[in-house]
């Protein structure tokens, strides 16, 4: 019998009261008394050296305010990185400056050029068009190779090539790794392309700067999923806005999927434009300004080989990745190809040997930083579909080739630094072969065939890590902030309470997943529980949401408060029972003296606490509030097996997917209702990058996916009803409620099972493709099929 | 220009100029949040509402052109004393949601959708969900929850 509630229960979620009736607050829907419009004049062109922004005519258009440009924020910080990575010989990487607005050059399509503040939104998009920008064109830096080739035309000037990093993972064990291929039974090498996507949420991303002159308070409303973390970068390292003067709002959020996390221009612009004019300053991104600003996600280049010996065991693992960096660095760019990837190459096996190299590269395009998964797709991608590679060389079950490899002992020391806690990689591959019915294949396979048409079975597995991060483990991998997460437990009189969280809820569904938690720990109903987050000024402290990291961290901080209320409960209760604490015991909302049938109700405890007349006041202040901060032991590893079914036209080379199924292990599971739809968004964006999205730039630099029209988003005929369990529960060893995160999962693990089946599709169609690159469009797959053909004729 | 549009069975007057969308009237002039922008190409559906009880992309529309029109926002959905439509608990039931910036226009479409045919197949549903973009659900839910209010059976592969 399910739960109806607490952990374990499909509580339906309370917030979708507000998004069902349209009442949702989200950060456009704010709009304060006299604020003004700010529209960016972007970049048009990919790289030029900025001589002059003549903005005479455009200022003094109808309704315009002031119209800002670089030279205003010359002695503002620089957009801070907040990560920096030591390479290969021990040297930082280059780290350029960023500026709000760009200053002297140029340096991607949709750089911020000017701002214009006007009284109406097409007062400045008017105003804007207006101004004329001097410039003289430079040759755009496009391909990552041929930006560090000799002699190749710098982003940036003032650094020594467009070389941000060149890293080595596990340095040490290079040679060792290079000896095990030459001792090798066989190697598989497989070259391959990881797409530059972008994130796309659905609400565009907004900023509102507001200023308070009398109090020099600074409030900035923005599309964040870590307003802390925004008040840190942006008041400590750009504004100079201490913390106290400096309040950061991010309420309801449409979507972020990692592009949200990051400190845009933008907000820094609103925040400081307020000041300088002491109104407040909105911006509304355009989907169309949101694709040449939003930082975009993936866009590596990789090379993997895989040795095995003569028993087809993994012997050693080695690649060579090109990473992009776009034109400057994002806030945790630098981390997600090198400690959110590298860190993860040795995936859900026990190969000895593993070497990752990553080259960073500086670009004329958008920044790249983290994107759903951040990382681990890059590493998953690249060796689930090496390994399915090596299992057609070897003519062996993929599937078989996978078992025979899997790590079964735990805790397990990888060869690139981390250890996996806990897993059961066969118990999902079990799983999976069930719910996606491996053992009808054939016979739906006959069947297609019969109609002309090819079916194949993709089939990986993945694991990733989640729960980010103990701060001191990445402070010494060069992260500049700690990553551990911070809640506060307010207890009222009545007994009702209210749960500020540094999490933020951007459809994670917070507001009914953390209740329960508390719920079931006290014994109260969940609607006697409110979170709170999403304001600086309201929550103690938070690190946000990403990295899968809310339950497993800032949940974790949570129960701590939770514990620390329900101890000091005790003592109260124990108080008016007149026994010894030690005995008191709490169910159900009632502490109770064990062996006795004395009770008190936990309303009476908490009335106690704020109407402490019998109470024990000598012994314990009054009130009941707790707030704890968590940092975490180490990653969560939810691990897991997906399979995709795909029907392809042989004539047309449209692939259709047909089943999709996903057996995870997230440890233990608070609300599975929303679990599933994670997994299901997850898998969607997956079969999104495999299929259908595509960031492309032309040599000029030009960003010609710029729009929905050219973007390819998964639309709801694309996709089918998908198969998911989450049944195979190894609880995370580490953290209290045994969680491992479940937000990127499905996005990790889906892509190589659709390219695997396609692969295999054609396969049995008896055309010896071996690789396409995402995503695998008609054209790209009709090609490779009539390649083929071509060749065997 | 003067216009007069009755919204939510409500009659309202506003003052725009003539390349006001219909979106920003609703938004900005009335301050009907609920309908949302989320594209600038007409591609993603999270300003739909009906316009005299035909669906309409609200960004598609010069508010100009909707003077004298009915129009149905989704603050108009639910009940007076706020019961949720069939549509509305159905995504509630469902899940059919996580963000929510996609739902008021996924309700809208819906109506629209079992207005006109209501006892779609899972194939109409997602054939006429076309115009809508969701990010977040993968539209798993959203299909099953729009099936669902229309009183289906469930197809065994959305059972989880
Ligand atoms: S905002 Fe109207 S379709 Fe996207
Ligand atoms: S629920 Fe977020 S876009 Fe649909």
């Amino acid at each position: 019998m399910p739960k109806d509630s607490g952990i374990g229960a499909s509580s339906k979620r309370r917030e979708d009261i507000r998004f069902l009736t349209g009442t949702g607050k989200y950060t456009d829907d704010i709009n304060i008394h006299g604020q003004l419009y700010v529209h960016f004049l972007r970049a048009d062109v990919a790289h030029a050296k900025l001589n002059g922004v003549d903005t005479a005519e455009a200022a003094a258009m109808p309704g315009v305010v002031r119209i800002f440009t670089g030279a205003d924020f010359e002695a503002v910080g620089s957009i801070p990185c907040g990560w920096q990575i030591t390479d290969r010989h021990g040297q930082p990487m280059q780290e350029p400056r960023h500026p709000v607005l760009a200053h002297g050059k140029i340096r991607h399509v949709g750089e911020p050029v000017a701002a214009v503040v006007a009284e109406t939104r097409a007062q400045a998009r008017d105003a804007a068009e207006a101004i004329v920008l001097d410039y003289d064109e430079l040759p755009a830096v496009v391909d990552m190779k041929a930006a560090v080739a000799e002699g190749a035309t710098k982003v940036h000037d003032e650094l020594t090539s467009n070389l941000c990093y060149d890293w080595g993972f596990v340095e040490e064990n290079k040679a060792a790794t290079d000896a095990a291929f030459e001792a090798a039974a066989h190697v598989t090498t497989l070259e391959l392309v990881n797409n530059r996507l972008v994130a796309n949420p659905m609400e565009p991303r907004v900023a509102v700067g507001e200023y308070d002159r009398a109090d020099d308070m600074h409030t900035l409303h923005t599309t964040s999923q870590n307003p802390h973390v925004i008040r840190l970068l942006m008041g400590a390292f750009v504004l100079g806005i201490p913390e106290h003067k400096l309040r950061v709002v991010a309420p309801d959020v449409g979507g972020g999927f990692g592009t949200k996390i990051f400190h845009y221009q933008e907000e820094a612009f609103c925040t400081f434009a307020a000041k300088a004019l002491n109104r407040p300053v909105k911006w509304t991104s355009t989907r169309s300004e949101a694709f040449m600003s939003d930082a975009h996600g993936r866009d590596h280049v990789s090379k993997i080989q895989l040795a095995l010996d003569a028993d087809n065991n993994f012997t050693a693992i080695r690649t060579e990745t090109y990473a992009n960096m776009g034109a400057y660095l994002s806030t945790f760019a630098p981390s997600v190809p090198t400690w959110l990837h590298g860190t993860l190459m040795a995936g859900n096996y026990k190969t000895p040997l593993v070497y990752v190299n990553v080259k960073a590269v500086f670009t004329n395009t958008v920044p790249v930083d983290a994107y759903r998964g951040a990382g681990r797709p890059e590493a998953t991608y690249q060796l689930e579909r090496v390994i399915d590679m090596a299992a057609r060389e070897l003519g062996v079950d993929p599937v078989a080739l996978r078992r025979q490899n899997y790590i079964t002992q735990f805790p397990y020391a990888t060869p690139v630094a981390v250890e996996y806690d806990t897993g059961d990689y066969n118990a999902t591959m079990d799983k999976l072969t069930e719910i996606a019915d491996f053992a009808g294949f054939d016979a739906r396979r006959k069947e297609s065939e019969a109609r002309g048409k090819l079916r194949g079975l993709g089939v990986n597995s993945y694991i990733e890590a989640c729960g980010i991060a103990p701060s001191n483990l990445v402070g010494q991998l060069g992260a500049r902030a700690g990553l551990y997460d911070a809640a506060t437990v307010r207890v009222n009189a009545t007994g009702s309470i209210s749960v500020m969280v540094g999490a933020h809820s951007h459809g994670q569904g917070h507001e009914t997943s953390f209740p329960q938690v508390i719920s079931e720990m006290i014994g109260i109903p969940e609607d006697q529980i409110d979170i709170v987050h999403g304001d600086t000024s309201k929550i103690p402290f938070g690190m946000g949401t990403y990295g899968s990291r809310s339950l497993a961290v800032c949940g974790s901080a949570m129960v701590r408060a939770a514990e620390k209320v329900i101890n000091k409960a005790k003592k109260i209760a124990a108080h008016l029972l007149e026994a010894s604490e030690g005995d008191i015991e709490l169910k159900d909302g009632t502490f109770s003296v064990a062996g006795t049938d004395k009770s008190v109700a936990w309303g009476d405890v908490t009335l106690a606490a704020y109407v402490p007349h019998n109470y024990p006041l000598t012994d314990i202040e009054p009130g009941l509030e707790e707030t704890a901060f968590y940092d975490p032991a180490n990653f969560t590893y939810p691990a897991g097996a997906y399979a995709c079914e795909v029907e392809l036209d042989p004539e047309t080379g449209h692939v259709k997917i047909e089943r999709f199924s996903a057996a995870d292990d997230f440890g233990n599971v608070i609300n599975p209702m929303i679990v599933s739809g994670q997994v299901h968004g997850g898998i969607a964006q997956g079969i999104g990058q495999a299929l259908l999205e595509n960031c492309a730039y032309d040599a000029d630099g030009q960003l010609i996916s710029a729009s929905y029209m050219d973007y390819a988003m998964p639309r709801a005929d694309d996709l089918p009803f998908y198969s998911v369990d989450h049944s195979c529960q190894t609880p995370c060893t580490h953290n209290p409620l045994g969680v491992k995160g479940c937000g990127e999962a499905g996005a990790i693990g889906s892509p190589p099972s659709v390219v695997n089946a396609v692969i295999d599709a054609i396969q049995s169609g008896g055309m010896n493709v071996a690789h396409i690159d995402m995503p695998l469009t008609p054209s790209r797959v009709w090609a490779a099929m009539h390649a083929a053909r071509t060749d065997a004729a | 220009m003067k216009l007069t549009m009755k919204v939510n069975g409500r009659e309202v007057t506003g003052e725009v100029e003539g390349r006001t969308l219909l979106v920003d009237f609703l938004r900005s002039d009335l301050r009907l949040t609920g309908t949302h922008v989320g594209c600038d190409t007409s591609q993603c559906g999270a300003c739909t509402v009906h316009v005299n009880g035909e669906l309409v992309k609200s960004c598609t529309m010069f508010a100009a052109e909707a003077d004298g029109a009915e129009i149905a926002t989704i603050e108009g959905a639910a009940a007076e004393d706020g019961t949720l439509s069939a549509i509305q608990q159905a995504f509630q039931d469902h899940h059919g949601l996580q963000c929510g910036y996609c739902t008021p226009g996924m309700v809208m479409t819906a109506a629209s959708l079992l207005k006109e045919n209501p006892k779609p197949t899972e194939h109409e549903v997602r054939q006429y969900l076309e115009g809508n973009i969701c990010r977040c659900t993968g539209y798993h839910n959203i299909v099953k929850a729009i099936m669902a209010a229309s009183g289906q059976e469930m197809p065994a592969m959305a059972a989880e």
